[in-house]
């Protein structure tokens, strides 16, 4: 398929500590992905590794945004933000380490599970950070033909 | 297990979704952190839990859980509660705590979740 084109593209904001909110856009992904016909086993790994990403940009960054898109072979997430930046990605991948807030522990966030569940949910995982500009994190599941 | 079955064996009280009842489940897991229960949750599955804010019903609708258990005698907010039925998904609340609301249910023969790999 040629570069740029996709079948579907979808934008969604995210904003820093908008815990209101949290969830909404990994909610409407979902949705996109059950009208589409989607594998129900397969929307599910979306949707949990996406929840995980909304729930991280919510916590950890200054603010960024969702992006979905999905072609006939791939569905593609990715969350992008504008810092604070991963300092040490090989840590931050590490199950159990979390640096979540207090308020975020509360709520039940901040296990340290957050990346290790995406990558497990995903089929392929890139992740780029750069500390003082932002990550880049983006998630490939492959559509197999039934 | 029928979610009417364990509403008896944990003394449940119904907050919602008394009409699902005659579901049946296949597992159920128990944790007080969101990324756990994202990790270990399949389908048709409880979800036994302390937290009672509305992240855990948004959560517990993408993991397609059957019924959420709270357990120690907490009780969600009302909007909470609302936000389930609305979802389609069974409300219970035990006196029991986890640990022994989680020893009667896997005495009766319930499994846990494994981690999806």
């Amino acid at each position: 398929m040629k570069d740029g084109y996709y079948s579907i593209e979808q934008v969604f904001r995210i904003k820093a500590w908008d815990f209101a909110s949290a969830g909404e856009a990994s909610s409407q992904i979902k949705k996109i992905l059950k009208q589409l016909g989607i594998d129900p086993a397969l929307t599910r790994r979306v949707t949990i590794a996406a929840y995980e990403a909304e729930m991280n940009l919510i916590i950890h960054s200054v603010g960024g945004e969702m992006r979905l898109k999905v072609t006939p072979q791939s569905i593609i997430v990715t969350a992008e933000d504008r810092g604070p930046g991963i300092p040490d990605i090989a840590l931050a991948m590490q199950e159990g380490y979390s640096t979540a807030p207090e308020i975020a522990r509360e709520l039940g966030f901040g296990a340290g599970m957050g990346l290790p569940n995406i990558k497990r949910c995903a089929d392929r995982l890139n992740i780029q950070s750069s500390v003082g500009k932002g990550t880049l994190l983006e998630m490939y599941f492959d559509i197999k033909a039934g | 297990m029928k979610i009417q079955e364990i509403c008896n064996l944990l003394n449940a009280t119904v907050l919602a979704g008394q009409e699902l009842l005659d579901r049946e489940v296949f597992s159920a897991c128990a944790s007080d952190l969101m990324s756990d229960i994202l990790s270990y949750v399949k389908n048709q599955t409880i979800l036994l839990t302390g937290l009672t804010n509305a992240h855990v019903i948004k959560m517990a609708e993408f993991l397609e859980v059957t019924a959420i258990v709270f357990v120690g005698g907490r009780m969600p907010a009302d909007e909470v509660v609302d936000m389930a039925r609305n979802m389609g998904i069974a409300v219970l609340a035990t006196q029991y705590t986890m640990y022994e609301a989680c020893g009667r249910l896997y005495s009766a023969g319930l499994p846990g979740c494994t981690r999806e790999s």
